[in-house]
């Protein structure tokens, strides 16, 4: 039953997304994360102050569908599937983290530093996850995809617009996990 | 019916594999930008893989969709600056809140409340874009 508890190895867990977009694919649709947050603004009714919100957002309910269904494979996965042995990231990493005031994984999928309840009690914390949902909001649609629309459909699709924006989400990552990052959690 | 069990159970299992690989862990999204480990890369390296070779099945045999129509992947609009931009924006973001837009849903499922604020932002973010839309370099 350890296969089912353990951290699922990296040839296993591509395989398995790449089925996924290769399984929407044959359903006639495509794999995109980023769109539902468009069809989520459009259902909120923006599309009457914004044109770009105007659209049919009907016709995206089944990737919401897939959404909900993540949804429920979240809550399956760390409620029922997960052990203490998770999250076993380079004890490099880990020192690296302790130095920032960034608490230890020992199983936890993101570190309370950043997303405990407590850091409600902070507006600089806040501030973080706001901040960090207003980028991916805005690059993903700016770019057109996230990584399921670029890295994974575009790249598969071997679409040159899509090695692009994946460049680009490298060199903006690689800013902010080496240059911003300290700057801010410190 | 159906077609919301086929969606759902697609979508399950993504929410599963993400979760189990720990793709959704911003200690694992912190871990790939830092060059300390390569499970990150070995997971999105064998998702494209599998991809190209799916795709190019599909495309060399005609493959029919579910509903016997031919399969036409439509190709991404041509232009640079949208994506190097767009790109850099969302690299920012994907490092700092260790989360794509795939994980943000999937770690809210999994009850990690503040996940929210991420979400509010993302939608936030996708607001703003479509206001600015027509000032932007695509």
């Amino acid at each position: 039953m350890n296969v089912i508890f353990q951290t699922w190895s990296w040839y296993i867990s591509g395989f398995l997304i790449g089925m996924i977009m290769l399984c929407l694919i044959y359903f006639g649709k495509s794999f995109g994360m980023s769109s539902n947050l468009r069809s989520l603004c459009s259902m909120a009714g923006l599309g009457k102050r914004v044109a770009f919100f105007d659209f049919d957002w009907k016709a995206q309910r089944w990737n919401l569908v897939v959404v909900l269904g993540a949804m429920l494979g979240g809550f399956v996965a760390v409620h029922f599937m997960s052990d203490a042995s998770n999250v076993a990231i380079n004890p490099q990493t880990i020192s690296q983290l302790a130095a920032l005031g960034i608490d230890a994984p020992n199983g936890k999928l993101v570190p309370d530093a950043l997303f405990g309840n407590s850091i409600l009690e902070s507006p600089k914390s806040i501030f973080i996850l706001l901040i960090g949902g207003i980028l991916i909001g805005f690059g993903s649609r700016y770019a057109g995809g996230c990584t399921s629309g670029h890295a994974i459909s575009g790249l598969s699709n071997l679409q040159i617009p899509s090695l692009k924006a994946v460049i680009g989400f490298f060199i903006g990552g690689l800013i902010m996990a080496h240059l911003l990052l300290p700057l801010i959690v410190k | 019916m159906k077609n919301i069990v086929k969606y759902l159970l697609v979508g399950f299992i993504f929410g599963i594999v993400l979760t189990k690989s720990e793709a959704v862990s911003w200690y694992r999204i912190y871990e790939m930008f830092h060059f300390q480990s390569f499970h990150m890369y070995g997971i999105i390296s064998v998702a494209i893989l599998t991809g190209i070779i799916g795709i190019q099945i599909i495309k060399r045999n005609n493959i029919k969709d579910i509903k016997g129509e031919s399969i036409e992947i439509p190709d991404k609009e041509k232009g640079s600056a949208r994506y190097w931009i767009g790109g850099l924006f969302f690299g920012l973001g994907w490092a700092l809140v260790g989360s794509c837009p795939g994980p943000i849903f999937i770690l809210l499922g999994a009850g990690f409340w503040t996940v929210l604020l991420v979400l509010f932002g993302a939608l936030v973010g996708t607001y703003l874009y479509g206001l600015l839309k027509s000032k932007l370099p695509h």
